[in-house]
């Protein structure tokens, strides 16, 4: 690891200005991401900013939607009361990322920033809908997740909560890498009246993306048989050598017929 | 000569040697001069309070192991992935070796070494040490420390909820079986 200062911020406007004095400065939140990069030496940073003293882990309900502060760990999102209650499909999601002590510490903030495209909470955040509450702005997820580990997020912006609204029924499912636990395909179906939004992660070459031809076919019914016959194209898929493109949409159909089932038993 | 050829020390290259010295100097002569931040943490550990001085980039298990002399807590893969670092920060789990020491301060640290009570073994070393849990021994810190948060309030845990919990802590004896059986055992115990 390279050497850095760290500081800690008793506030989120403290933090953002530190954060915006120079590019070599970064924020931290649980670091289960960042803490590996840097003592593999991807990453180098003069200052890291911790935002454990900003008091960003409030979970309420704010008017019809769900607001989950930045630095609500895993854990406490799916041991969360409210979340159970209210979208009880990200808390069973943020039951099953990574193993017990990486959800003690990782936070939805932290996932949401860094855009792994094997990460979870963004497939959940993007088929719900929500809106990402920052230090300067709100963005909707259509316009917050860019590119692989790349978001709409400028250089001294931090987020602060993330809000969700509740659909009539919703449920992820994913397929985990048999050694990392990753999610090879995953997969979030949301149902919101006459709407239906579903997005994968762990498949596309430009990380989480909507889903038109499963969302289609689930208009006609919203249940598993409905894509008995729906295929998806292997173009923009990723290959690798955990799963080819065309393995990876097979998946991808696969996980959203056990996803619309599980929707279905809550 | 066998140590040094081709370009390589020890089976690295020179550049990469060479490399980590350099920036092992400069952070010590940054630190001379007061450019990187050394910062007093003050730790409970184990029941006993410390107040040390660390860099801030220190990690947690280096701190544990190397201030502190507690070499139970082990580190296996430095990568957060075999979770033989697992050790409790406010009674939660965490793989030391992904958290830096500056994060821990003003917080109540049990390692391993905190478990027992003198020579009374902690319900759950006790069930490993009867139910033979253990193989070569390097994973058991970790297995135990997650094993004790896993079976918090959960005295009628099942076989597949113990193997799913214990996923973050890795066996490469791969005894695994008796693994779960000890915590097992320990779950039941506490039922009593």
């Amino acid at each position: 690891m390279y050497s850095f200062n760290y500081l800690k911020p008793v506030s989120i406007e403290d933090a953002a200005s530190m954060l915006s004095e120079s590019d070599e400065h970064k924020v931290i939140s649980g670091g289960m991401t960042l803490i590996p990069t840097l003592k593999q030496r991807l990453a180098r940073v003069e200052r890291l900013i911790g935002l454990e003293k900003c008091g960003l882990s409030e979970i309420k309900l704010d008017g019809e939607l769900l607001k989950i502060g930045a630095m609500a760990t895993h854990a406490e999102v799916s041991e969360s009361d409210i979340v159970v209650m209210e979208n009880p499909a990200i808390a069973e999601l943020a039951s099953h990322i990574g193993d017990r002590q990486v959800r003690n510490r990782g936070t939805i903030g932290g996932s949401l920033a860094n855009n792994d495209p094997s990460a979870c909470y963004p497939a959940a955040i993007l088929a719900l809908g929500g809106i990402i509450h920052t230090t300067k702005r709100d963005i909707n997820a259509e316009e917050f997740f860019v590119d692989l580990f790349e978001t709409a997020l400028e250089e001294d912006e931090i987020i602060t909560a993330v809000s969700l609204p509740k659909p009539d029924a919703a449920a992820y499912e994913k397929f985990p890498n048999p050694a990392s636990r990753y999610a090879m395909v995953g997969v979030f179906v949301a149902k919101f009246n006459s709407e239906i939004r579903v997005a994968v992660t762990g498949a596309g070459e430009e990380g989480v993306f909507r889903c038109s031809e499963i969302e289609t076919a689930l208009l006609k019914a919203f249940s598993s048989e409905s894509l008995s016959d729906s295929t998806i194209s292997a173009d923009g898929l990723m290959s690798d050598i955990h799963a080819e493109a065309d393995y990876r949409a097979h998946l991808i159909v696969e996980m959203a017929k056990r996803a619309v089932t599980k929707s279905a038993r809550r | 000569m066998q140590y040094f050829s081709q370009g390589k020390i020890l089976g690295f290259p020179v550049w990469f040697k060479l490399s980590t010295i350099r920036a092992g100097l400069i952070c010590k002569l940054k630190m001379i001069l007061g450019e990187i931040d050394v910062t007093q943490v003050t730790l409970m550990v184990n029941g006993t309070q410390h107040n040390e001085d660390v860099s801030d980039y220190m990690l947690l298990a280096d701190f544990i192991r190397e201030k502190l002399k507690l070499t139970g807590t082990h580190v296996g893969c430095d990568t957060s992935q075999c979770g033989a670092c697992v050790i409790h920060i406010d009674g939660i789990s965490v793989k030391s070796c992904t958290m830096l020491a500056v994060q821990a301060d003003g917080c109540n640290i049990t390692t391993i070494e905190g478990l027992a009570d003198g020579d009374v073994l902690h319900p759950m070393q006790q069930a490993f040490h009867e139910n033979h849990g253990l193989q070569c021994g390097f994973c058991t810190p970790g297995m135990i420390m997650s094993a004790i948060e896993l079976i918090d309030g959960k005295p009628d845990i099942s076989e597949a909820e113990i193997r799913q919990g214990l996923e973050g802590n890795l066996c490469r004896c791969t005894g695994y079986q008796n693994i779960v059986k000890s915590v097992h055992e320990a779950a039941k115990v506490e039922r009593r």
